[in-house]
C-alpha cells in the first residue's frame, strides 16, 4: 500500500518537474512565432532622471526605430543585450534603428554621466512580452515545490544554555 | 558534550589555522588596511569631485565594499566583516588602552552600561531606516557618503569612551544590525565545544578579559550562544579561553533558523530589510522617474511622499500582510468564536500571538538575503568598470595612475543577468520555504501561509528586476 503511494507521488513530483521545466523551455518560443515585422517608431524624451515613455513593446523581428530627445542636459540610451547606443544634447534628437532580433526584457539605460541619479535613470525594452517574468515564475514555482516536496526531518530544539548576569546572547 | 542535530566541522582542528585565528597580528593588518582604505574614501569624498561614478569614495564603499559584503561576507562568512570593520576599531583600541599585546592599564571608558531599554535592535533598527530614507542621497553624492562614515566613527568613538564594550556595534550601527540577522544563515559560528567546562569556569576570561584576551566586546558569553546574530567574530575569546574551549565551525547553511528566537526588533528588522530592497529595487532598478527624484529629493514634498511610503511598506505593510497570511493557517476561525468585533480581534491576537509571529519571522531572512543579493548584482554587473577608472582617477581630476582612467563604461554579463536574478530569487524562495516548513509546526502553524507570502513577495521582486 505504502509503496504504491510513493509510485504515485514519485511519479506526480516527476510529472511537475517535466511540466515546469516544459513551460520554461517552451516559452521563448511561443513569443518568437513568426510574425511579419513591422517598423516600430518611438519618441523618446529624455530627462534627469527618466525616460518618456520609459517601456517599449515590440514583437520579435520589428524594426525599432528610436528617436531620443533630450530636454535638459546631455542623455544617453544603451540598451542591454542588443549593444544599441545614441546621445543626444540637449534640446535636440538622435535617430537610432535596430531589428528587435532577441526576445525578452532588456534594461535601456542612460550612458552619459547626466548628474547623481545617472547609473539609476532606465527605462526597459521588451521584445514579445516579459518572457523572462514568466519563466522566473515558474521557476519560483518549483522552488517552493522543490523545497515542499524533498525530505523533511524535523529539528528538534537545542539543549538549554548557561547564562551569566542576565541575558548576553 | 554539544548535541548538534547535524554535524559540524570544526575549522579549529587544523592547528596552522588555529594559530593564524588566535593570532591578533593577521587581524590586526587586515584591520588597519581597510582603515587606510576607509580614509583614502573618506578624503576622495570630500576632495574629489562630486560626479559619484568619477569618485573612489562612492566606487570603493557603494560598490566594492557593499558587493563583498552582500554577495560574500554575510552569506558565507556571517559577521566576518564585524570582526575586521575598521569604524570601532580607533574607539575599541582607546578603551582597551592596547592593540597587540594586552595590558592592564585599567579602561579609558566611563565604562557604563548601555541603557537597559536600548539593549535590543530598534535602534539599530531606526538607524538603517534612517538610512535607507536618505540613500539616494548618500549613494550618490561623495560629501555625504563620507560625513556619514564621519559620523559612524564618531559615534563608535563616542559610545565606546561612555559605555562598556562596543555599544555601537551592538546596539546601534545600522550595518550590523542587518549582518546580525543575516548571519543566522551563514555556514560558519563560534561556539563552545563543552558547555561543562563554562559552567564550573569560575573567572569566565571569554566574558571578562585576560591577559591572554580582551573581555567580550560585544557583550556575550559564548557558552550561552545558540545563534550567530551578537558574536562579531572577533575572536577575542578564542585567545582568552585558558581551557582551549572555543571553536570555530563550518555547519550547514541557517542552521539557527530552524530554532528562531521570539524577539519582536530581530523580526522587525527582517521585515525591515525585505521591505528596503522592495524599495530600493523599485527606485533604484525602476523605470518611474518621478520616484526616481522624489526619493533623491531630500525634505521636498514628494520626498516626504516617499518616506511615508516606505514606512508604511517596511514597518506596516509586509509585517501586517505576513501576520494575515499565516492567519488561516493557524487555526483560527475568526468570525466563529462571537459575534463580537473586539471578541473576535483578541481571539485572533491570542492564536497568533507576538511570540509566535517574531519566531514565524525567521522564512522572511533568506527571502530578504537572496533578495540583497539579485538586486546589488544589478548594479555591480553595470556598474562594475568604474572601478577600474576611478583606481587610475580616484579624485577625478584627470589623472591617470594605471592608464584606465578613459575605458568606456560598459555594462558586464547584462545577457546573463535576468537568468542569474531569476535563480537567486528563486533560491531564496525555496530556502525560505525549507526553513517555514521546519519552524511552523513548532509554533502550531501550517507553513502554507509563508509559502504564498514568499511567492507573492518574490514574484513582485522578479517584475521589478526584470
Amino acid at each position: 500500500m505504502n509503496s504504491s503511494k510513493n509510485v504515485w507521488s514519485k511519479a506526480i513530483n516527476l510529472g511537475v518537474w517535466l511540466l515546469g521545466i516544459a513551460a520554461i523551455v517552451w516559452l521563448p518560443f511561443m513569443s518568437n512565432r513568426a510574425q511579419s515585422p513591422e517598423l516600430r517608431t518611438f519618441d523618446i524624451r529624455a530627462n534627469r532622471y527618466a525616460y518618456s515613455p520609459s517601456q517599449l513593446a515590440v514583437r520579435p523581428g520589428d524594426i525599432v526605430q528610436i528617436r531620443l530627445t533630450s530636454e535638459d542636459v546631455v542623455h544617453g540610451l544603451y540598451i542591454d543585450g542588443y549593444g544599441v547606443s545614441v546621445s543626444a544634447e540637449p534640446g535636440k534628437s538622435s535617430i537610432v534603428t535596430f531589428i528587435a532580433g532577441k526576445s525578452g526584457s532588456f534594461r535601456i539605460r542612460c550612458n552619459v554621466p547626466c548628474g547623481n541619479m545617472h547609473p539609476f535613470m532606465l527605462g526597459k525594452l521588451l521584445v514579445g512580452g516579459n518572457v523572462s517574468l514568466w519563466q522566473g515564475m515558474i521557476a519560483l514555482l518549483l522552488g517552493v515545490f522543490a523545497a515542499t516536496t524533498l525530505s523533511h526531518h524535523p529539528t528538534e530544539p537545542q539543549q538549554s544554555t548557561i547564562q551569566i548576569g542576565g541575558k548576553w546572547s | 558534550m554539544m548535541n548538534f542535530k547535524k554535524p559540524r566541522i570544526e575549522l579549529t582542528q587544523n592547528s596552522i589555522l588555529k594559530n593564524i585565528l588566535k593570532s591578533r597580528y593577521p587581524q590586526t593588518a587586515i584591520v588597519t588596511f581597510l582603515l587606510g582604505g576607509f580614509l583614502v574614501a573618506i578624503l576622495t569624498g570630500l576632495l574629489g569631485t562630486p560626479v559619484g561614478n568619477r569618485n573612489f569614495g562612492i566606487v570603493f564603499v557603494w560598490i566594492v565594499w557593499w558587493a563583498v559584503l552582500i554577495l560574500i561576507a554575510v552569506p558565507f562568512f556571517g559577521r566576518g566583516w564585524c570582526g575586521v570593520c575598521p569604524i570601532p576599531m580607533i574607539g575599541d583600541w582607546l578603551q582597551r588602552g592596547w592593540i597587540i599585546q594586552p595590558v592592564q592599564r585599567g579602561l579609558r571608558s566611563m565604562n557604563l552600561r548601555f541603557p537597559k531599554r536600548f539593549r535590543n535592535m530598534w535602534l539599530q533598527n531606526f538607524a538603517f531606516i534612517l538610512v535607507a530614507l536618505f540613500s539616494p542621497v548618500i549613494l550618490t553624492t561623495p560629501s555625504v557618503t563620507s560625513l556619514v562614515l564621519i559620523g559612524m566613527v564618531i559615534a563608535a568613538v563616542g559610545l565606546s569612551l561612555v559605555f562598556e564594550r562596543r555599544a555601537f556595534c551592538r546596539y546601534v550601527c545600522p550595518v550590523g544590525g542587518f549582518i546580525g540577522v543575516y548571519s543566522q544563515a551563514s555556514p560558519l559560528e563560534l561556539r563552545v565545544k563543552d558547555k561543562g567546562y563554562c559552567a564550573v569556569c569560575i573567572e569566565k576570561p571569554c566574558y571578562n578579559g585576560s591577559e591572554k584576551g580582551a573581555a567580550c566586546p560585544w557583550g556575550v558569553f559564548p557558552a550561552g550562544l545558540t545563534k550567530n546574530t551578537y558574536c562579531g567574530l572577533c575572536l577575542e575569546c578564542l585567545r582568552s579561553c585558558a581551557n582551549d574551549n572555543l571553536s570555530l565551525n563550518l555547519r550547514g547553511f541557517s542552521s539557527d533558523l530552524n530554532h528562531p528566537s521570539a524577539r519582536l526588533d530581530e523580526a522587525y528588522k527582517a521585515f525591515i530589510m525585505l521591505g528596503s530592497v522592495l524599495a530600493y529595487a523599485y527606485v533604484f532598478m525602476g523605470t518611474n522617474g518621478w520616484v526616481k527624484n522624489a526619493a533623491y529629493q531630500a525634505f521636498s514634498l514628494e520626498w516626504l511622499l516617499y518616506v511615508v511610503a516606505f514606512l508604511f511598506i517596511t514597518l506596516l505593510f509586509l509585517p501586517g500582510l505576513y501576520w494575515l497570511f499565516n492567519l488561516p493557517f493557524s487555526g483560527i476561525r475568526p468570525a466563529g468564536e462571537s459575534g463580537n468585533k473586539k471578541a473576535i480581534f483578541s481571539a485572533v491576537r491570542k492564536r497568533l500571538p507576538k511570540k509566535a509571529f517574531s519566531a514565524l519571522s525567521a522564512p522572511i531572512i533568506p527571502l530578504g538575503l537572496m533578495g540583497w543579493i539579485a538586486f546589488s548584482l544589478s548594479f555591480l554587473f553595470t556598474n562594475a568598470n568604474y572601478v577600474l577608472i576611478t583606481l587610475s582617477d580616484p579624485l577625478g581630476f584627470g589623472w591617470d595612475l594605471f592608464g584606465s582612467a578613459s575605458l568606456p563604461w560598459k555594462p558586464y554579463l547584462s545577457e546573463w543577468l535576468p537568468l542569474l536574478q531569476v535563480t537567486i530569487l528563486a533560491i531564496g524562495l525555496a530556502w525560505s520555504s525549507r526553513i517555514a516548513r521546519n519552524i511552523a509546526p513548532q509554533q502550531g502553524v501550517s507553513p502554507r501561509g509563508i509559502f504564498l507570502y514568499g511567492f507573492v513577495i518574490t514574484s513582485l521582486m522578479l517584475w521589478v528586476l526584470l
